[in-house]
């Protein structure tokens, strides 16, 4: 008995290395492909210009030289910055992004942790950032940071509620709330009986992704949504005061909650891992293609939206999340649900 | 397409999507180069026999970037036994281009037609004081000079032009 115990003991421990290395890694890779693929390559474009061309083939490593060179910055604490709360909080911040990735699905068997409340956890964690930035502007001991972070939180309070609504309209349809179910109830779902390509939830809650990709977008802090970091008023927000491996955590953080809450929105809306004739062991090989492929669709809506529009004025901003975004997401919840009771 | 609510922000994601799939206008410079148009402001050249030394360029200089010395000298008289001429020679004349604006104020105003534009524009240099070309240097880069354009149909040519 206590031999069996040590021998799971040993194969509990093995698998949750490889599942922390794995998420590890998936971080710095997220963010090194939405910013290579959309912050140089596609904003560039958007502004008939080519974008970095030098570092790599067609400047591919860019930003592993950018991270090279935060790497051997100087690491500055401000002199009268709270320097333990200052140190701590882009690790609160990239804690969040990490605990994002959790509960994504990437195949059948391809998912850290099958958490019956899933959906629920990743909105919960990814809100924890807040603590961060609110951490960061504070210890900073600068009054742009801090008028950063406040704005940043309220941002992020407000538009929590729209990210959530949004998802229930989603969780009320497939009838939980485990990402894994969500995904198998696209698979399995069929629209008027036709089943070939299961259900992608966009078909039947466009509203709910539209809502969902605005509240990420605010979530995420990306123009048109980004008073907390608006340079042209308050330096960089609470990250004004950072440098080196510091400001590097932020960037890493930023574009790597980016990659989770497309992924998320991948997985809810558009089927996640789930390739129509795509069945058993050959699912966990392709599936995280597949939901690699839809988060860059995910991603590229909003980082379209990012490099087209203008900064809100804060009034605006939060008249949209509270007048705008939060009605329609509950007639949304109240017209899912009708339509489930009566139609089921 | 008919008016609606947010018309306005379709049409601009729509420009940034045109865009996107435009090709670029970038020239990637060391490696490809551009013709610059005949007329470009490159460098500006300067021809010594047509300067007087009238300072017209350098006080016209918005950044005093022109630097002018000459003195006074004796040239034969134009006719047999008449009085050797005053010209003005010039000693230094100099532009430094880490502070030239390229307006081209001082083309414009020289009145004898000692300066000119030139298209070139590939003279960067590592050490910022190697960017003020003296007269010599300013001389060579007359050979870039494109010629002026042809007068047109009727026009009568400039005194002493060339046939």
């Amino acid at each position: 008995m206590g031999h069996l115990l040590a021998l799971d003991l040993t194969a509990y421990w093995a698998t949750t290395t490889i599942k922390v290395l794995v998420v590890l890694g998936l971080i710095p890779a997220g963010a090194l492909i939405l910013g290579y693929v959309f912050l140089l390559k596609m904003m560039s474009f958007m502004q008939s210009r080519l974008g970095p061309m030098e570092a790599g083939p067609y400047g591919t490593l860019q930003l592993v030289a950018d991270g090279v060179k935060f790497l051997q910055k100087e690491d500055i604490f401000p002199d009268r910055a709270d320097r333990r709360v200052f140190a701590l909080a882009p690790v609160v911040v990239l804690m969040s992004t990490f605990l994002l990735y959790m509960v994504i699905p990437a195949g059948p068997r391809l998912i850290v942790e099958d958490l019956d409340t899933g959906v629920i956890f990743a909105l919960a964690v990814s809100s924890l950032s807040v603590i961060g930035v609110l951490m960061a502007g504070w210890a900073s001991a600068n009054k742009y940071a801090l008028i950063g972070a406040l704005r940043a939180a309220g941002q992020l309070i407000a538009y929590e509620l729209p990210l959530v609504l949004a998802v229930v309209g989603v969780a009320i349809q497939a009838g939980t709330f485990s990402l894994q179910g969500i995904v198998h109830a696209q698979a399995e779902g069929s629209i008027f009986g036709i089943g070939a390509i299961g259900n992608p939830f966009i078909l039947t809650q466009f509203v709910g992704f539209v809502l969902f990709l605005a509240a990420a977008q605010a979530e995420l802090s990306q123009t048109p949504f980004d008073m907390p970091v608006a340079e042209s008023e308050l330096v960089a927000g609470y990250m004004t005061e950072y440098t080196g491996f510091r400001f590097l955590f932020f960037f890493m953080g930023e574009f790597g909650t980016a990659f989770a809450l497309s992924a998320i929105g991948a997985t809810l809306f558009l089927g996640g891992w789930y390739l129509p004739g795509v069945h058993g062991t050959l699912a966990d090989v392709v599936g995280p293609l597949v939901l690699g492929a839809k988060i860059m669709m995910v991603a590229f809506l909003i980082f379209w939206v990012r490099f087209s529009y203008p900064r809100f004025r804060e009034d605006q901003l939060q008249a949209i999340a509270w007048k705008f975004l939060i009605p329609i997401s509950l007639v949304n919840i109240l017209v899912t649900g009708v339509l489930k009771v009566v139609v089921k | 397409m008919p008016d609606f609510p947010g018309k306005g922000l379709f049409k601009g994601l729509g420009v940034t999507f045109k865009t996107m799939l435009e090709p670029n206008v970038t020239v990637q410079y060391p490696h490809e180069k551009e013709a610059p148009p005949t007329r470009a402001r490159g460098v500006i050249a300067l021809k010594e026999e047509n300067c007087t030394v009238c300072m017209l360029c350098a006080r016209s200089c918005p950044d005093w970037c022109i630097y002018i010395e000459g003195h006074k000298d004796k040239a034969p008289p134009r006719r047999e036994g008449g009085k050797p001429r005053t010209v003005q020679k010039l000693d230094r004349f100099d532009i430094d281009y880490s502070l030239c604006m390229y307006c081209g104020i001082c083309v414009e105003v020289c009145p004898f037609d000692a300066l000119f534009w030139s298209p070139e524009y590939e003279y960067s240099e590592v050490r910022i004081a190697d960017l003020l070309h003296d007269k010599d240097r300013l001389g060579e880069w007359m050979k870039t000079v494109p010629e002026p354009p042809p007068l047109e149909v009727g026009a009568t040519p400039a005194k002493g032009a060339k046939k």
